[in-house]
């Protein structure tokens, strides 16, 4: 077994620097790498780009970073729930790339599975395609995308093992797998951090060859966004 | 009278058929999910990761970890699934959601659809619609008829940065159903007691009328 685990924050975020790109799992404030943002905004870096799909909230997620002028450029698809990155982006302090969810996803995943570029409907005849190559398959139009390069990626699941392996729970999936090992390191904390053999490996849906460094994170506060309820 | 936005989902929820997928955008299209028909089992998707997603919790049952594409907290009903987010676009790209129901700030007669910028104001990304419209086969729009300032919302050009070209079939308003044809916005149904005139009035973009326009049946 190749051991995965370290044993602090601090330790797993080890190398990260002034400039870097970095990779951010969640959607919304779902499955964020809470104690990873925490540690990064304690940190003395900046300049950063960060993909993500969204930029977390004023006072929490990527806010924090966003916040603390760390980052110079956004790639995320959707930005609505954070007016401090409205600012900085009409204000032009902040270079903000919006890229549709999709292709997000699969800009991750080619990254990970180790293919150059792809062909998406996504955005063809809209700004998005400005300047990209576009082809015509089966007489429909695709925008050619390519994969991200990241120096980091940050992801959370729920449970893993000292070998990497991860599970997730629920929609806190969404880009975390696709995050995993599309980066030159990938960082994942998890809720449990388990021995080996306590996990089935039916039900692993991360395998730990894509991770490098894992964790246990000390605090998940896992706030709600929009915590709605049956009506009574 | 023209509809609310109550109305609107009402009226959308007829179109949903027996054993279809279904995406439903943020806004009015949530509203559909409590009119689906007796008789008729759709399952619903939401783009973030979950097939199957059910009602909102009761109090005491939310969990952090289960949310929709408005990230409002969710259940998920017997026989759901949980996937990745490159494997929910893949069935959206892949043509396994049957139908997609999203709002939009205006349509063009051709079927363009403009609803994620408006340039030096409003900021918020276009999340999954662009690949949604880019890819489901049907797709139909929910929408006030006009906006804030009671201008039309149905246009002959988009005057908005487009999410995407050709790709609306139908388009169900406070005051009508319109579909989209070659020759452009087709009158299908009024809303009860609106007449002609008024929905000629708030339609922009070129709006065909045949003969009989029927009030819309719930």
């Amino acid at each position: 077994m190749i051991n995965k685990k370290v044993n602090s924050v601090a330790q797993a975020l080890e190398g990260v620097q002034d400039g870097m790109t970095f990779m951010l799992g969640g959607f919304g404030l779902c499955g964020i790498p809470e104690n990873a943002i925490e540690k990064l905004v304690s940190l003395d870096i900046s300049g950063l780009t960060c993909i993500s799909n969204n930029a977390g909230i004023d006072n929490f997620g990527l806010g924090k970073l966003l916040q603390n002028k760390q980052i110079k450029k956004m790639i995320a698809s959707y930005v609505g729930e954070n007016a401090e990155f409205e600012r900085q982006m009409l204000s032009g302090e902040l270079e903000v790339v919006l890229t549709p969810q999709g292709t997000l996803a699969e800009k991750c995943r080619a990254a990970q599975t180790g293919i150059p570029a792809f062909f998406t409907p996504a955005g063809y005849g809209t700004e998005i395609a400005e300047g990209k190559e576009t082809r015509v398959f089966k007489e429909k139009n695709y925008v050619m995308e390519e994969a991200y390069q990241a120096d980091f990626a940050f992801v959370k699941a729920w449970k893993g093992d000292e070998a990497g392996n991860l599970i997730f729970k629920g929609t806190a999936r969404n880009f975390n797998p696709l995050m995993c090992g599309a980066a030159t390191i990938t960082v994942a904390e998890v809720e449990e951090l388990l021995p080996l053999g306590a996990l089935d490996p039916n039900q692993i849906h991360i395998p730990g060859i894509l991770v490098d460094r894992i964790f246990r994170g000390n605090l998940y506060e896992k706030r709600i966004e929009q915590l709605t309820l049956k009506k009574t | 009278m023209a509809l609310d936005k109550n109305g609107i989902a009402r009226r959308i929820a007829k179109e949903l058929q027996d054993g279809c997928y279904v995406n439903l955008g943020i806004g009015i299209p949530t509203l559909v999910a409590n009119y689906v028909p007796e008789g008729i089992q759709v399952e619903f998707q939401s783009e973030n990761g979950i097939l199957g997603m059910g009602p909102f919790p009761d109090e005491g049952e939310e969990d952090a970890d289960l949310i929709n594409a408005g990230k409002q907290t969710i259940t998920s009903l017997p026989g759901a699934s949980f996937f990745d987010s490159a494997m929910s676009f893949g069935m959206i790209r892949g043509r396994h959601v049957d139908l997609t129901i999203l709002g939009a700030m205006e349509v063009s007669e051709k079927g363009d659809i403009a609803n994620w910028k408006i340039p030096d104001k409003l900021v918020k990304g276009m999340g999954g619609a662009m690949d949604l419209v880019a890819s489901a086969e049907n797709i139909i729009v929910a929408m006030m008829h006009t906006n804030r300032s009671g201008v039309s919302k149905l246009l002959d050009k988009c005057s908005l940065p487009l999410t995407g070209l050709g790709c609306v079939k139908r388009i169900i308003t406070d005051l009508a159903v319109i579909d989209i044809t070659k020759d452009g916005f087709l009158l299908v149904e009024r809303a009860p007691n609106v007449s002609i005139k008024e929905i000629q009035n708030a339609t922009k973009g070129k709006l065909i009328i045949q003969n009989k326009v029927p009030e819309m049946l719930f």
